[in-house]
């Protein structure tokens, strides 16, 4: 008996989980890929996008923010699943405006990623085609709102020395938008800048001291393998 | 009863447009306008986007020749970066942007005669459209249409080595560029393994050559006569007179020879060129600012550059060059369908510099970007395959893009092509009761001869309709033909 784990099953493989684990952490600890968008590893969940949604003892739970529990069942691939996360992935496209062929994340873009992954053809929701505004009057990075899909990883992750929120949001329904602090944004250093970019799935934030344009092509990260195959590697590792 | 003729699209040319030929009661060409129908706005969508981003931004401009786009942006973003123009890169990037240059320029150019206009030579201005187009070609001249197809995978190859696609690529960045060629994409092209090799793509420009000249003893009326007009030549040349596709300074000869633009530095273009805007179509006329609109008009694209350079610096196109200006007297050829000449010499010269790039070994170098202090405009010229291409940017403060100027190459040739379609449209037209379809492709024959890229964008490959309207002068149809399908 091993007080550290509890079991669950994951598509009708029992698994280890740790207490207190999140649904999807568990099942990337065990080669079980589940697409995210707004969830980072490491990173408290924020649970907005939704595409990692799963079936929980049949019903639908976001697997990013639901910890683990003895004896769970849990469902994460079947076609309406499938669907439901295209659906949201297409939900995205057609909010904001996301041209991939001149947007310098192409390539290193989590949601031009899932779109491959998850074999998003036309949306099937009409193009809002919003007008959104680009703000680059910070000296470190600019900051296009035409692109950002409000994952609020920029929120999460970007905290000052002193552990000041960098980012925040600001407006409600659909004029929400992410804004930097007039105060703590004096501290966003290089690094800091750097980070925020790295951190963002989409080219919401760029930094100025570093183009995605500055890495070739074939050597961006998902034009080697698509998003999530590092998870899947380390199952392959295991059976192997 | 006034007459209108409408060809509506033009076809076998990149983008839409349409011409109108008015005659008057004896069936005489009273005016005649080639429209561009479509409007791209690029100029005023890169406002506010990050200067960088405008090299890969506008080259969606087009899908055939994005390289030169993609190229001219970056020359004009070197400026602000404080990386010079044209003149300040590392060895390593500005030889991995000429050699994806002259792959752009050896892939359009072969696009451009095998697939586009060798129909009209190889089956006659007025053979039944059913195949006169490429299938046609491939059908008549197997090895022709082969060598026009494995030819330009040539070219869009090199493209894929030096700017990571083979359409729409990255390669050119601000300062420079994001990779080298490793000796194993070096190899690719030498050994022939893959795909035929750069000496083969040398025999076979020879062969095209041949081909045109050939064809040329036997047809010297059309190739020397059709659509011919004086006219000013202008394009970019090295600084001491030899053909450059990429970098060099601004050259205009008239229609005798005579240098009208002294070989001036093009970051002052605007001192020299003006624009005029006229309300029945989108593209706009450029024209040398000392001549007036009226007379101050050019042709760019390789007829041009024949023209206006002294030599080129590729021993095997340099005898083609002498070859084509000793049959014009040392004078400038003012014959439009010469461009199909200067196309192939180009397309062998293309060829001689990939093969004298590709075994530079500076080409493997590692030192890939420069910087320096940033500037707040920018300005690129070069010549893409069609013509002077001109970039022209200005950013605020905070490295958005305040301002955008293109100038495309075929909006230089604008009036020329305006002028070619009315003189054809006056030879063939000019009171001759019945229209034939053989007609109205010769006067996209002479259109075809400038290669225009009027939108930027695809063709269709001589399959769209061809539409023929007549109507009177209260706009009534009297007669409507239709071809194609």
């Amino acid at each position: 008996m091993n007080n550290e784990y509890i079991t669950i099953t994951i598509d009708d493989q029992e698994i280890k989980a740790r207490p207190g684990e999140f649904i999807v952490a568990a099942a990337r600890r065990n080669g079980i890929y589940i697409p995210t968008l707004c969830n980072m590893p490491g990173v408290h969940p924020a649970g907005s996008c939704r595409i990692c949604t799963v079936y929980v003892n049949g019903r639908p739970m976001t697997s990013c923010t639901t910890p683990v529990a003895e004896g769970m069942e849990i469902e994460t691939r079947s076609p309406d699943l499938e669907d439901f996360r295209r659906s949201v992935v297409e939900l995205l496209f057609v909010e904001g405006n996301h041209f991939c062929p001149a947007c310098e994340k192409s390539g290193n873009c989590e949601l031009q990623a899932l779109g491959y992954r998850l074999e998003m053809m036309a949306p099937r929701y009409p193009y809002q085609f919003p007008e959104r505004d680009i703000d680059a009057s910070w000296p470190k990075l600019i900051k296009d709102h035409n692109r950002c899909v409000l994952c609020k990883r920029c929120i999460r992750t970007i905290l000052d020395e002193e552990g000041h929120h960098i980012f925040a949001f600001r407006y409600r329904g659909h004029n929400l938008q992410i804004t930097i602090d007039p105060e703590y944004g004096k501290n966003l250093t290089d690094e800091l800048a750097e980070k925020a970019a790295k951190n963002c799935p989409v080219g919401s934030l760029l930094y100025r001291g570093k183009h995605g344009f500055e890495t070739p092509i074939g050597q961006r990260k998902y034009d080697k393998e698509p998003i999530g195959s590092d998870v899947e590697k380390l199952k392959k590792a295991k059976v192997s | 009863m006034p007459k209108k003729i409408t060809i509506e699209p033009v076809t076998r040319v990149e983008g839409h447009g349409k011409v109108t030929i008015h005659l008057d009661d004896n069936m005489n060409v009273v005016q005649s306008r080639l429209h561009i129908v479509e409007f791209r706005g690029f100029e005023r969508f890169v406002q506010g986007r990050p200067y960088w981003e405008a090299p890969v931004l506008v080259q969606r401009l087009c899908g055939i020749c994005p390289v030169s786009h993609h190229l001219a942006a970056a020359k004009a973003i070197d400026m602000i970066v404080g990386a010079g123009a044209g003149e300040g890169l590392t060895p390593t990037a500005e030889k991995m942007r000429r050699l994806m240059h002259y792959g752009q320029i050896f892939q359009s150019h072969t696009l451009h005669f095998f697939h586009l206009a060798s129909p009209d030579l190889l089956f006659g201005i007025d053979a039944d459209p059913a195949i006169r187009n490429i299938i046609g070609v491939a059908m008549e001249n197997r090895e022709l249409a082969v060598q026009g197809v494995m030819m330009r995978k040539f070219g869009q190859e090199v493209i894929l080595a030096t700017a990571g696609k083979k359409i729409h690529g990255t390669g050119a960045i601000p300062g420079g560029i994001n990779k080298n060629l490793s000796p194993e994409e070096r190899d690719r092209f030498l050994d022939g393994k893959a795909f035929p090799n750069i000496d083969q793509m040398i025999d076979w420009s020879l062969d095209a050559l041949a081909f045109f000249k050939d064809y040329h003893k036997k047809n010297k009326d059309i190739i020397d006569n059709f659509a011919r007009f004086p006219s000013s030549h202008l394009s970019l040349v090295r600084k001491d007179g030899a053909l450059d596709l990429y970098h060099g300074v601004l050259r205009a000869v008239d229609a005798e020879g005579k240098v009208i633009l002294h070989d001036v530095d093009y970051r002052d273009y605007l001192d020299y060129i003006a624009e005029e805007v006229r309300n029945w179509t989108y593209m706009k006329f450029p024209y040398l600012k000392k001549y007036g609109k009226k007379n101050g008009w050019y042709r760019v694209g390789p007829l041009a550059r024949m023209n206006t350079a002294d030599f080129i610096p590729t021993p095997l196109a340099q005898k083609e060059f002498e070859e084509f200006r000793a049959y014009s007297g040392g004078k400038p050829s003012n014959s439009s369908m010469h461009m199909h000449w200067a196309r192939l010499i180009e397309i062998l010269h293309a060829a001689e510099m990939m093969k004298e790039l590709l075994h530079d070994p500076d080409l493997q170098g590692d030192d890939l970007v420069v910087t320096g202090e940033k500037q707040y405009e920018g300005i690129g010229l070069l010549e893409a395959p069609r013509g002077t291409l001109f970039h022209h940017y200005r950013i605020n403060e905070q490295d958005q893009i305040t301002m955008a100027n293109l100038i495309v190459s075929t909006t230089n040739n604008n009036e020329p092509m305006n002028r070619a379609v009315e003189e054809v449209a006056k030879s063939y037209l000019n009171g001759q009761e019945k229209i034939t379809e053989g007609m109205l492709n010769a006067v996209e024959v002479a259109i075809r001869a400038y290669d225009p890229c009027l939108s930027c964008a695809t063709h269709a490959l001589g399959k769209m309709p061809l539409e023929v309207t007549l109507v009177d002068n209260k706009g009534e149809m009297i007669d409507r033909k239709r071809t194609g399908s």
